[in-house]
């Protein structure tokens, strides 16, 4: 576990670089939050404090909420949400290996449903923000409205299906470079960390791969057909948390698949029903809605896609029979 | 020296490669510990039937003299290991887990091992049935650890052949080093006893497969086979856990994978252990059987080394020739990864004793605590039955023994990769012992059970029977009588128009005669008390009689209809 928050550290750079230092700000209420439900959770199930707070699990899924969040976001959205995925999601469900849904998933589903307008407030990029300016967004009231604005998926979901005006992906880019190149930058950086956790065998390619191929694919033949209604591979891949997902969330091994066909299943599902929910449905990003309905169907995933065990597998029997 | 080129190999998916330590004892030579002056021989080694002990306590035994007999044809005979006398034949704590006692001859050695006349067997004359019980009766069984008798292997290709005799010197365990020493030093023989094996079985092909990490050990067999003129395969196969068990090495070299439940044979396949193919040779050429078996004595030891050991042995005895570190805390039968602790050393050497391992805390710290699955694959990834460890974890946890079956718990050969690799230390071959045990508890109950009830339903039905048998009977008599009555109502009639005077005599002579009709009719049924009823009662009797047997015939079409 403490490898995989190695792993997403050079993304938090870059997204401390862009946007400023809250995302640090909210990361630190996050963990805090998580470390403290832990371990009165574990208190309460009577079980050893120190051995399973020091396994890294909570501060991960507090991580993964923090960086989905918008970093500029009042300090209780997180908190909220770290609290629900912890106390809920996880404990209730019988704590680390039970849980059958992504605890940091069901939190951003939570919060994006009882809150979405303050989960779409993200900050521009450029708009450098000192940690005091970072400090009055969380803590104090809503006022700096100045400085923050949707996320460029919302912006583009706003536009393309908006009937005033119908604004193409690549105006869009040309009218923020800056926001493009932070977002490029994020990604490239989680990328470098999903790749460092391959290499240590930490995940597995499979999830990652079907994850990535399904979106790029979708994008790439959508766009293709109607290019001003669909983005392109590369907006797909930058915007969001899809690489965040791709290496951190559909990876998650407690609620995903564990066969190799089953992860390839699984993470195609997440990567198709994200695709859908961008485009088709009432939310600007729909990882965590993906997430959650595949992790439904994860057991089920399983059960089919049990791999043949040694001396049963289909090409026996032939050769000396 | 005609070296044939590495065949094509195949690999079997998962495994481990752990610390080997196979240097520790590699040094020496195997060395020949002092004779013992006691030996406690269990007569249960082998996979099968307990023999039965053929001397009798006082009695002077031959080295080599066969001291229990086989019980039934799973079992191998056990011999005495050296000459003297025998003290006991008792319960004795055996190398096993729980301390388990058997009944072990005790043997006082004199010192002179004297052996029996040993002559070669002559084979090639035998019939396939003579060669099994020779073989039986010298006690040969697998060397490798699973000590099957190697009768039982060597029968299936006697008449049609096999294609291909795979000889298992892979030893993939760590710390053991038992087969590489007997290969490295007794290649010949090895050879040998590999050709006799291949005569019996009349195999097409022979591969002789050894891991890469026993250099010296693939050059001795290479040399004693070249020599021999005979065209065995020396096979290299890649050190990968658990590449020496029958079925990883059988898919290695063949590219055949046998499924749990299946014998090898069926596929053309047989594979021996390196020191089962000695003891073969010393069997059949010799006329020696096994009485002795190489072991690796290692871990926390300053001077690791193999002994030529004497079956019956005290394992303390071997120990001590190795000088144990004074930190040692356990002594483990076999290897770190299948083996097993031992309650105490005061247990003899058996023919399944490969390797007596010392530990301490310091070579095998104690696991960190158990913590809770997060279902990373890792052992999926491991695990060379192609299982999904993680999956049978949960159901043998969850007791949901028949959801384990259903994913394949049996097919787990318990080789411990899994455990090996889990991160978050769970003992998982534990839990599939557990399940594997559970079950076949719950399967011995069942047989009860089942084996209950068809003795209560057989009970039921024979009552049934019998109470069937019985209203046939009474039924078959009423007829009868109401037969007389019929009859004897159409005499009187007819005697009562002859007139009144011959009333009486007519009447007794029809009782007699119905009477007489009765007793034929009803053969089996004596009635004591109905030698002296006068007509009116016997009247009676028949009209009761004839009532009775209405109402059975009311009631017979509830009876089964064949019963």
């Amino acid at each position: 576990m403490l490898r995989v928050l190695a792993a997403l550290t050079p993304g938090i750079a870059a997204y401390a670089w862009f946007f400023g230092p809250g995302v640090l700000i909210q990361l630190g209420l996050a963990s805090l939050t998580a470390l403290l439900a832990e371990a009165l959770m574990l208190k309460l199930r009577d079980r050893p404090i120190w051995r399973s707070v020091g396994d890294g699990s909570a501060l991960v899924t507090a991580w993964l909420i923090a960086l989905s969040f918008p970093s500029t976001g009042p300090w209780w959205l997180v908190v909220v949400a770290t609290l629900a995925a912890i106390l809920v999601a996880k404990h209730l469900y019988g704590g680390l290996g039970q849980n059958p849904f992504n605890p940091a998933m069901v939190g951003f589903a939570l919060m994006i449903v009882a809150y979405p307008l303050m989960m779409s407030r993200w900050p521009g990029a450029g708009a450098a923000m000192d940690i005091g300016q970072a400090g009055a967004l969380i803590f104090g009231s809503h006022s700096v409205d100045t400085v923050t604005m949707a996320t460029p998926l919302d912006t583009l979901r706003t536009a393309m299906h908006g009937v005033e005006t119908k604004l193409s992906v690549e105006t869009f880019l040309q009218s923020r470079p800056d926001l493009h190149a932070a977002w490029k930058w994020i990604a490239a950086g989680y990328l470098a960390g999903g790749l460092w956790l391959l290499q240590q065998r930490i995940i597995s390619w499979h999830m990652p791969t079907a994850f990535l191929v399904t979106l790029i694919a979708l994008a790439g033949v959508s766009s293709a057909i109607d290019p001003s209604a669909f983005n392109g591979p590369l907006f797909e891949l930058i915007s969001g948390g899809a690489m965040l997902a791709a290496f951190f969330i559909v990876t998650d091994p407690v609620s995903g698949c564990t066969t190799p066909r089953g992860k390839l299943i699984f993470a195609t599902g997440v990567a198709l029903i994200t695709w859908i929910i961008r485009h088709f449905g009432g939310y600007p990003d729909g990882i965590a809605f993906a997430v959650l309905l595949m992790n439904v169907a994860a057991p089920l995933i399983d059960m089919y896609t049990q791999p043949k065990v040694f001396g049963l597998k289909d090409d026996q029997g032939s050769r000396h029979d | 020296m005609i070296r044939q080129p590495q065949q094509q190999l195949f690999r079997f998916n998962g495994g481990v490669t752990p610390e080997y330590h196979k240097d520790q004892s590699t040094r020496v030579p195997i060395g020949v510990p002092p004779a013992p002056t006691e030996l406690v021989i269990p007569l249960h080694q082998s996979i099968g039937g307990t023999p039965r002990p053929i001397v009798s306590v006082g009695e002077r035994v031959l080295c080599g003299q066969r001291i229990g007999e086989a019980d039934g044809d799973v079992s191998a005979a056990v011999h005495a290991s050296t000459s003297g006398t025998v003290v006991a034949i008792e319960m004795r704590q055996l190398p096993h887990p729980s301390g388990l006692s058997s009944l072990c001859v005790v043997l006082q050695a004199d010192g002179h091992n004297d052996w029996i006349a040993c002559s070669a067997f002559d084979y090639e004359q035998a019939t396939a049935q003579e060669i099994r019980d020779y073989l039986r009766d010298s006690g040969v069984v697998g060397l490798g650890g699973a000590v099957f008798p190697s009768h039982l292997k060597l029968n299936a290709g006697h008449q049609i052949g096999i294609d291909t005799l795979i000889i298992n010197g892979a030893e993939c365990e760590p710390y053991i080093t038992c087969d590489d020493m007997l290969m490295r030093e007794r290649a010949t023989e090895i050879v040998r006893g590999v050709a006799l094996m291949r005569r019996v079985l009349n195999a097409k092909a022979v591969c002789i497969g050894i891991e890469d990490n026993k250099p010296q050990a693939i050059a001795a067999m290479q040399t004693a086979v070249s020599e021999s003129k005979e065209d065995f395969a020396v096979t290299t196969v890649p050190t990968r856990y658990p590449a020496g068990g029958a079925k990883q090495l059988i898919r290695v070299i063949t590219g055949i994978e046998v499924p749990h439940g299946r014998r090898s044979v069926e596929y053309g396949v047989q594979c021996f252990n390196v020191a089962t193919a000695l003891a073969i040779y010393q069997a059949i050429a010799l006329g020696r059987p096994l009485i002795s078996r190489i072991v690796t004595v290692a871990g926390n030891v300053s001077n690791a080394r193999n002994f030529e050991v004497l079956i019956g042995t005290l394992m303390k005895d071997i120990v001590a020739l190795c000088d144990p570190l004074a930190d040692t805390d356990r002594v483990i039968m076999g290897g770190p990864m299948m083996g097993v602790e031992l309650a105490s050393q005061d247990v003899p050497v058996v023919k399944a004793t490969n390797c007596i391992l010392l530990g301490s805390q310091k070579i095998f710290p104690p696991a960190p605590p158990e913590m809770p699955c997060i279902r990373c694959g890792e052992c999926a990834i491991a695990c060379p039955a192609d299982l999904q460890p993680l999956e049978l974890y949960w159901f043998a946890r969850a007791k949901l023994f028949g959801k384990a079956q259903e994913y394949h718990l049996f097919d787990c050969i318990e080789c411990g990769c899994c455990s090996y690799v889990c991160p978050s230390n769970i003992p998982l071959v534990d839990y599939y012992r557990f399940a594997k045990s559970e079950i076949w508890a719950r399967e011995k109950e069942k047989a009860l059970a089942d084996e209950a009830r068809e003795r209560f339903e057989f009970r039921q039905f024979r009552d049934e029977r019998e109470e069937h048998e019985k209203v046939a009977r009474l039924a078959a008599r009423a007829a009868a009588a109401a037969e007389a009555k019929a009859q004897s109502a159409a005499d009187l009639a007819a005697a009562s128009a002859g007139g009144d005077s011959g009333g009486d005599d007519a009447t007794k002579a029809l009782i007699a005669a119905a009477l007489e009709r009765a007793r034929q009719q009803g053969g089996e049924i004596a009635p004591k008390n109905t030698g002296h009823v006068s007509a009116e009662q016997l009247a009676e009797i028949a009209q009761i009689e004839s009532r009775r047997a209405e109402i059975r015939e009311q009631a017979k079409p509830q009876l089964p209809p064949d019963s």
